[in-house]
């Protein structure tokens, strides 16, 4: 039987998962127009004026940004738990923080990075001007792990619970508020003439952490679940 | 008897437990009682009037006390659970879930009064200040896990997915409170703060430390009765097993 490295054990996690998300297209698009239509529904409910719009919008994108989070968090291991393969996963000898790690990696790459590409365009539709739709952009890059990797201790506790995902959001929320303390802060700096530079160091340091810290406890969380 | 060594273990025990609490509820409860009429008295009839808030000011006495015990009982709150986790005694969870609850009371309770005594002084209800918005995501945190708890019927896995929760809720308390206040003071110049008192008088600061007193007992005498409540709940042996000894 061949044994796999840990790297190896984490590219073909994340492989598979993004094989598995590529044959279901929708489910990840369906991410991305719900981004889009949050944000869209801002300018109809506040005021089409500019200068408000301009104002509210690193927030307003940010909060969507964590509301759609929230569906790529019931996907990470709902569906796996449901088939039985994240039993079988945590039965191999791998560390299950690696297996949080893929699981969580490939959920970015397919959730996240087209929020990502996204934002600018969005910024721009809010009335951003030069290069601040692209300091969202960077700050969605560097505070969208964080909100998965924070979120993935979240759905690891409420697996097969009922109502999962409302707990989960309950549970995870408040946790978020640093992130988008400073990744809504960056683009407002940005936008008031400051530097964005403290913000982007400080959410640099929270994704050092997230990455150290949140997969360990989400695997404690999943022996918690699936004991 | 020469040496007398406390056997911490027996007390992980859900009977002397139950036991132990049933002996110690009324020690803490009476004191408390008598301590918050005291406490009530001097404070809104004794002290006098603020010469710059008038009598609005009394509702400091029940508002510090009540924020105090709200974060307390959340590090608490995380020890028990901690302890609970690593040493995989049942009791510890009990003894977090029943935490929970007056730490949530406390910290709503905190708001409230907040709000009532922010009307008179600084004229509005709700202030988005650093110290406020950071009660409130305490509450959140609260919250969270309380529902955790109850949406899970295991009660094992409750006390264990509980546990997570505390412990990664206090690692994130510092990180919030630090995030907020950078928040507050990059948004806003000049918030409304609470003038510095140069010192308290003495006519003031008795009631509050009596109030403070009594919300400390009370929170010990309430913890430890749910916590019999819970320990017959969840182990009905174990309250069982207690009748037939002292029978």
């Amino acid at each position: 039987m061949k044994t796999l490295s840990q790297t190896g054990m984490l590219r073909w996690l994340v492989w598979r998962d993004l094989t598995l998300a590529w044959r279901r297209r929708s489910d990840v698009s369906g991410t991305l127009f719900f981004f889009v239509i949050v944000i869209t529904l801002f300018p109809l409910s506040v005021s089409p004026d500019t200068r408000l719009l301009r104002s509210i919008a690193p927030g307003v994108v940010w909060v969507a940004a964590l509301l759609a989070s929230l569906f790529a968090l019931g996907r990470l291991f709902a569906e796996d738990y449901a088939d039985g393969t994240l039993e079988q996963m945590l039965l191999t000898s791998q560390p299950i923080y690696l297996i949080v790690l893929g699981k969580v990696l490939a959920q970015w790459l397919m959730c996240a990075i087209p929020l990502v590409l996204m934002a600018p365009l969005l910024g721009v539709q809010f009335g951003l001007s030069r290069y601040s739709p692209f300091v969202l952009a960077a700050s969605l890059m560097l505070g969208t792990p964080i909100v998965l990797l924070v979120g993935s201790i979240g759905a690891a506790l409420t697996l097969g619970l009922r109502a999962s995902s409302t707990l989960t959001s309950l549970l995870v929320m408040p946790l978020y508020i640093p992130t988008l303390v400073f990744g809504a802060g960056a683009v407002q700096a940005v936008i008031e003439g400051d530097s964005p530079d403290p913000n982007f160091r400080l959410l640099a340091a929270t994704l050092i952490c997230a990455i150290v810290f949140a997969p360990w406890a989400a695997a404690a969380a999943l022996r918690v679940s699936l004991e | 008897m020469t040496t007398r060594t406390i056997h911490w273990y027996k007390y992980a025990s859900p009977p002397n437990l139950y036991r132990l609490a049933g002996q110690l509820v009324p020690w803490f409860a009476v004191p408390s009682g008598i301590l918050f009429i005291v406490g009530l008295y001097l404070g809104l009839f004794v002290a006098p009037t603020d010469f710059q808030q008038g009598d609005a000011y009394r509702v400091l006495f029940v508002h510090v006390p009540a924020a105090w015990m709200g974060m307390l009982l959340y590090v608490v709150l995380a020890f028990y659970a901690a302890v609970g986790w690593i040493f995989n005694a049942r009791v510890s969870g009990m003894m977090a879930s029943s935490l929970s609850i007056t730490g949530a009371m406390f910290t709503c309770l905190s708001l409230v009064t907040g709000s009532l005594w922010g009307r008179p002084t600084w004229g509005t209800w709700w202030v988005w200040d650093a110290r406020t918005t950071s009660t409130l995501i305490l509450l959140f945190l609260y919250l969270g896990f309380i529902s955790l708890q109850s949406a899970i019927d295991d009660s094992r896995r409750a006390d264990r997915a509980g546990a997570v929760v505390a412990m990664v809720g206090i690692v994130n308390v510092p990180i919030i409170y630090f995030s907020v206040q950078w928040w507050n003071t990059l948004h806003q110049g000049a918030t409304l703060r609470i003038a510095k008192e140069t010192s308290m008088a003495g006519s003031m600061l008795a009631p509050l430390l009596t109030m403070i007193a009594a919300c400390w007992l009370y929170s010990i005498a309430i913890v430890l009765l749910r916590l019999r409540c819970l320990i017959r709940e969840r182990e009905p042996m174990a309250a069982l097993a207690l009748a037939e000894v002292t029978k």
